[in-house]
């Protein structure tokens, strides 16, 4: 069976807990909800699953690809264009190192910024379901649950304490 | 320090997207009045460009003057914003909230303008693509028989400020994200659209804020170590030119980051000052976060005095000639010996002196005035390391020279100070120039302590 959303609206942080708390307990799986807020909220706050990722790995691999492209760059434009000074070696060393030392922090930084929105799942511009009202304060708890079980979770969102439920087809006619 | 009263999301988006979603009367006309003063400059440098370099002060063996002194200037600017929100970020400083956006943005705009220097210094400006680029497509111009040094400090310069620039237009845009998505939330047609696409679909779920939230920490110690050494190599600039004496020292790295630094910090405290004043943001820009400033500004100008006083006693040390020659031009020749005066009692003893009072840290006049002459007096220390370097940088007498700036480098430094105002005037009313989501953490681990008989406001701090 399709798996429809709804999105209870919550005023307060414990309410929306409370909300989460009682999805958990009417054995909806933690992958099927989530907490949509406008700030950043302490990890766990709302009981919310962990979240793992693999950020970590893209400024590695940057700076890898950064201080590659940069000794290639600086080494080969110093052997294409072999300008003789004074008794210095062609291929001279130091002034490799800044070129270098930037291009690998750039690609670093590059590679970083990609891994954010790679690890944030964005751009996703086919949102679900979603009230402007979260940048308001709101908090949102976006449940994903099989058409059958709509009204059942929205009375449990509304019995956590939720001022307001949202669901697709009333979104759609509106 | 938590001293404003507690504010709720609905009215942190009413206040600071005043900027954005209601523009002031005065903002068009204060737009026309600086974009006049950047044509009126734009203008010069194209007289400039026309005529030759004939019509500036420049001349041997003062080959370097107002341009570079200003490129320097608005590198040491551009300093302030990623150094303050990199540090504050990772120290998990409460008071950074307001000043990180403002200070990030002001980064890339000084950067930006600061690049126009070189380009303008260069007389032939379109001549730079043939030494500037070294891919292979656009090959140094050897062809043309221009035999440019492809291993002179000078092309590190552009490396590391091309870095610092892309690295800060991302570290700002990254972090605007969420914001982006308040905006869309609060805007119709095409803005709606516009801010739809810069928020990407960003919904605030737990993972998303959770990366942003690691980004911030993550992106703050990659750039830390390139903020370091944007400022190095433009001392290097310097530094590394072992026929101008004064120029040959070892400590310039330090003293130039330090310096950079203590400009910085100054400019982002005056603008925030600015913004609480033209926007009405006394409830986010608070005398408390001026305060703090002040306090690290005391910390951050005293190094700088270190080192000011460290180069000037190696420089009279060793007894050589040349060296000799430029530090009495520096001391003993006038104007430039009250020039030097003015310089330090500005850039130290003045504001110091303003900051170890803490009505005055907190006096927003006081603390506005000791910023201008903080960096009044910074601009005149690049003025004063570059000019006497170069006025006598030869042993010989003959071959000695002074420099007198002419109207047209005058109006093209004003033109730089108006461009980086109406830059940031501009963006003021595309982007909120403090960040909403930060604010809105920031009340929600708020709170207050009974300690004894006294209720203290203070601030939960996650780990």
């Amino acid at each position: 069976m399709a798996k429809e959303p709804i999105l209870g609206l919550f005023e307060t942080a414990d309410n929306a807990a409370d909300a989460g708390d009682a999805l958990k307990a009417a054995g909806v799986p933690q992958t099927d909800y989530d907490f949509l807020t406008d700030t950043p909220y302490p990890e766990g706050a709302f009981g919310e699953r962990h979240e793992s990722h693999r950020l970590y790995i893209f400024p590695f691999v940057g700076a890898l690809i950064g201080l590659t492209v940069g000794i290639m760059l600086t080494s080969m434009t110093q052997l294409a264009y072999p300008l003789a000074q004074g008794g210095k070696p062609i291929l001279s060393l130091p002034p490799m190192a800044v070129v270098t030392y930037e291009s690998t922090m750039l690609t670093a930084i590059v590679f970083t910024i990609i891994g954010i929105i790679f690890e944030s799942r964005l751009p996703s511009f086919k949102q679900g379901l979603y009230d402007t009202r979260i940048t308001e304060g709101y908090i949102g708890v976006l449940v994903n649950v099989d058409e059958g079980q709509l009204t059942q979770t929205q009375a449990l969102l509304t019995q956590a304490g939720a001022i307001d439920v949202v669901r697709k087809e009333e979104r759609l006619t509106a | 320090m938590q001293e404003g009263k507690p504010l709720n999301s609905k009215q942190v988006n009413r206040e600071l997207l005043v900027s954005i979603l209601n523009s002031p009367k005065w903002f068009f006309g204060a737009l026309a009045v600086l974009g006049f003063i950047v044509l009126v400059a734009m203008s010069a440098a194209g007289f400039m460009i026309n005529q030759g370099f004939g019509v500036t002060g420049l001349n041997r063996p003062v080959m370097w003057g107002f341009f570079i002194t200003n490129f320097v200037f608005w590198i040491g600017i551009s300093h302030a914003g990623v150094m303050l929100s990199a540090i504050l970020r990772l120290s998990k400083a409460e008071w950074r909230r307001p000043a990180t956006r403002a200070a990030e943005i002001l980064t890339v705009f000084s950067l930006m303008t600061a690049m126009t220097m070189p380009l303008i210094h260069t007389g032939r400006p379109w001549r730079t693509v043939y030494w500037i680029y070294t891919l292979p497509f656009v090959p140094y111009d050897y062809a043309r028989g221009i035999w440019p040094n492809i291993r002179t400090p000078l092309v590190w310069d552009p490396s590391a400020v091309y870095t610092y620039l892309t690295s800060s237009i991302l570290f700002v845009l990254i972090a605007l994200i969420p914001d982006f998505a308040v905006l869309r939330d609060r805007t119709t047609g095409i803005s709606h659209r516009i801010y739809g696409m810069l928020a990407m679909g960003w919904q605030g779920n737990a993972r998303q804020w959770k990366l942003q939230i690691i980004a911030g920490v993550l992106l703050s110690a990659l750039i830390l170590p390139v903020f370091v050494s944007v400022h190095s190599i433009v001392s290097w600039d310097f530094g590394m030119a072992v026929s101008v004496k004064s120029w040959h020292s070892t400590i310039f790295a330090p003293y130039f980051v330090v310096g950079a630094v203590h400009s910085g910090v100054s400019a982002v405290a005056l603008v925030l000052i600015i913004l609480r004043y033209i926007y009405g943001w006394q409830n986010y820009i608070r005398h408390e976060h001026i305060d703090a400033l002040a306090r690290l500004l005391i910390v951050v100008a005293t190094g700088w005095f270190y080192f000011f006083v460290m180069e000037v006693i190696f420089g009279f040390y060793g007894r050589e000639a040349d060296e000799i020659a430029v530090r009495n031009f520096q001391f003993t020749v006038s104007p430039w010996n009250i020039w030097m005066m003015i310089f330090v009692g500005l850039t130290y003893f003045a504001p110091v002196a303003i900051w170890l009072s803490k009505s005055a840290r907190r006096n927003l006049w006081i603390m506005s005035l000791a910023c201008i002459i903080v960096n009044i007096g910074m601009w005149l220390e690049r003025f004063l390391i570059i000019v006497p370097g170069l006025a006598r940088k030869q042993l010989l007498t003959f071959d000695w020279y002074t420099y007198q700036p002419s109207p047209v480098e005058w109006i093209i430094i004003v033109g730089t100070f108006a461009l980086v105002s109406m830059l940031m005037l501009t963006i003021a009313r595309v982007v909120p120039l403090i960040p909403l989501y930060d604010i809105k953490e920031g009340e929600i681990l708020r709170t207050e302590i009974k300690i004894g008989r006294v209720t203290v406001p203070a601030v939960f701090r996650e780990d």
